[in-house]
């Protein structure tokens, strides 16, 4: 039962982080190759809280400290590398946000103080399902209703066109920067889930792979839209149990079956299973979607 | 000077000599990279991975006693063929995608030889059987091996001929046209699908160059070409992307930079180097140190 519980955890938390980069890589169209960068720094940051300055409260209360911890130091990380690299388009702000990741990891890494290579122990466990599903359920209310909104209609408006946006009036430097902002912040928080719930955090667990895991995911649903970030990583994180199930040879050729689906799926269906539509939508006039 | 002054001059001087030799095969891969972008505007991620399976195709080769010419020459082609295929299959039908589904495909392409290359050939390391007898020759404090200079020529040989590719023959200049405007080129009357997949090959080759003479000096092992193949990106990014004397100077800065902090520093920081050296010239000058300046155009 543990087992299936664990795995339910984890699709919430990659439901979390998938929905977040979906904001910078789907709904702003800005190339973000450093996702989890930022969710390593929320777990850490909030583990040190658990660690080091836990208040005697309730769990709950530490758990909700903990996790706008999470938010706060991923979110000004953003910030820092938000404003230097959001000068840069395409190809070229994947290659900064890659590196500004790596320098992240490799500063963890050389701090004694969080464990540095051997990874950070005794982190209180404050974090269960409940907490999971609920920061993923907000999350996705908060995508869905942002994508409504005037901001969201803006920030979508820079993946379409950004001269265009421009010309429009759209301010692209504080939209992209908002966007990139609060997505990194909110991989805070499911870094922070992370922390408290498996009590272990490894600098190893933030690397590059994760970041393209998670990138996968939202490319496999469709960047842009929220239906297709949940279908993404719900599809992705359970794939690799069932897997498991047909048998350990199967399960040893996971990356490489993901490697290969991510490759079909860019040469048959470039905008991944919903485009940028969503499950329920709407029908609108002709010419206006 | 007192005595330490003098030994930190001579360790700098050590330094210095590795950095160079490192920066020579950083410069080798960068090569390919800045090819491969200049000519189709794809950051090619896999392309560490080619220079992983060149490395392998070395190491086989070494394995059943074929002396070292034959074996870079195997790697140089095991390489390239690789590319060939990838090119062919992967990268050509996504060209007219656009550059992100490009990028991502790449990357799958990359992990996807990482992780079957694991299990494929092992996930350990393997030594190359030592063909050369590593010489050292001193001078004062510093030692210099001959692989070293072996490298180090090897990659300014590489630079004269690629200079010599580019500007003495057709397929070079065809090459510069494809990359300058490859719609133009077209009507041109050039076949860019032949440059492209040329250019790949050319690349790749070089790639399992620097594949082998790096499994020689340390080992050889699947996932070689992923800290490299980023590192040699940046390189390229840092020297500027699309420019071939570019992609050595970056190289070249690159491998002295982190032997330095390496040495006098704290080796574990050595990674951080480069992502570090690259963020700071992508924010003073994006297109990096020896690249044009591109004006955006409605």
């Amino acid at each position: 039962m543990d087992y299936y519980l664990q795995i339910l955890t984890n699709v919430g938390i990659f439901i979390t982080l998938t929905l977040s980069l979906n904001l910078i890589n789907g709904y702003c169209g800005q190339f973000s190759l450093g996702h989890a960068g930022f969710w390593g720094v929320g777990a850490y940051a909030s583990a040190v809280y658990g660690v080091y300055f836990a208040l005697p409260i309730d769990p709950a209360l530490n758990m909700a400290i903990a996790l706008s911890i999470g938010f706060v130091a991923a979110a000004l990380c953003g910030l820092l590398i938000g404003i230097p690299c959001l000068r840069l388009k395409g190809d070229y702000l994947a290659i900064a946000t890659i590196g500004f990741s790596e320098i992240l990891r490799i500063i963890i890494m050389n701090t004694e103080s969080i464990g540095g290579p051997r990874g950070f122990t005794n982190i209180p466990r404050w974090s269960n399902s409940w907490w999971v599903w609920g920061i993923a359920l907000a999350v996705t209310l908060f995508m869905l209703n942002l994508k409504r909104s005037a901001h969201g209609r803006a920030i979508i408006s820079i993946r379409e066109d950004e001269i265009a946006a421009e010309t429009m009036g759209v301010n692209l430097f504080r939209y992209k920067l908002f966007s990139f902002i609060v997505g990194a912040g909110i991989a805070g928080m499911a870094g922070s889930l992370v922390a408290h719930d498996q009590q272990f955090l490894h600098p190893n667990n933030f690397s590059f792979m994760w970041s393209v895991c998670i990138l996968v995911m939202v490319i496999l649903g469709g960047q842009g839209s929220v239906s297709g970030s949940i279908v993404g990583a719900v599809i992705l994180t359970i794939l690799p149990e069932i897997l498991k199930l047909i048998g350990s040879n199967v399960s040893t050729w996971r990356v490489s079956i993901y490697a290969a689906l991510m490759i079909i799926l860019m040469l048959t269906r470039p905008q991944g299973i919903f485009g940028p539509h969503e499950l329920f939508e709407k029908k609108r006039l002709k010419g206006v979607a | 000077m007192t005595q330490n002054t003098i030994y930190f001059f001579w360790d700098c001087l050590q330094y210095l000599i590795n950095g160079i030799a490192q920066g020579s095969l950083y410069a080798i891969v960068a090569l390919g990279y800045t090819m491969v972008y200049g000519i189709i505007r794809l950051v090619n991620f896999a392309h560490g991975e080619f220079l992983m399976l060149g490395a392998f195709c070395g190491y086989f080769a070494l394995k059943f006693h074929l002396p070292m010419p034959v074996a870079i020459i195997a790697s140089m082609l095991g390489a390239g063929i690789v590319a060939l295929i990838v090119e062919r299959m992967i990268y050509r039908p996504i060209r007219n995608e656009g550059r992100i589904p490009a990028l991502i495909t790449a990357i799958g392409a990359s992990l996807f030889f990482q992780y079957t290359g694991q299990l494929v050939f092992g996930a350990d390391p393997k030594t190359v059987p030592p063909v050369f007898k590593e010489v050292l020759y001193t001078f004062g404090e510093v030692n210099v091996s001959n692989i070293q200079v072996f490298i180090f020529g090897l990659t300014l040989l590489i630079l004269l001929f690629l200079w010599w590719l580019t500007h003495y023959t057709k397929i070079g200049v065809a090459m510069r046209a494809t990359s300058f405007n490859l719609k133009a080129a077209e009507l041109m009357g050039i076949n860019t699908n032949k440059i492209i997949a040329f250019t790949f090959f050319l690349g790749a080759s070089l790639a399992g160059l620097a594949g082998i003479l790096m499994g020689y000096t340390m080992s050889v092992e699947p996932m070689m070409g992923m800290s490299l193949g980023l590192k040699a990106f940046v390189a390229a990014v840092v020297g500027g992307i699309g420019v071939i004397p570019g992609a050595a100077l970056g190289g070249f800065i690159l491998g002295i930079a982190e032997n330095m902090v390496a040495g006098l520093y704290k080796s574990s920081f050595r990674d951080g180097v480069s992502f570090f050296i690259l963020i700071i010239i992508l924010l003073i000058k994006p297109s990096g140190i020896l690249g044009k300046n591109v004006k955006e155009k409605v």
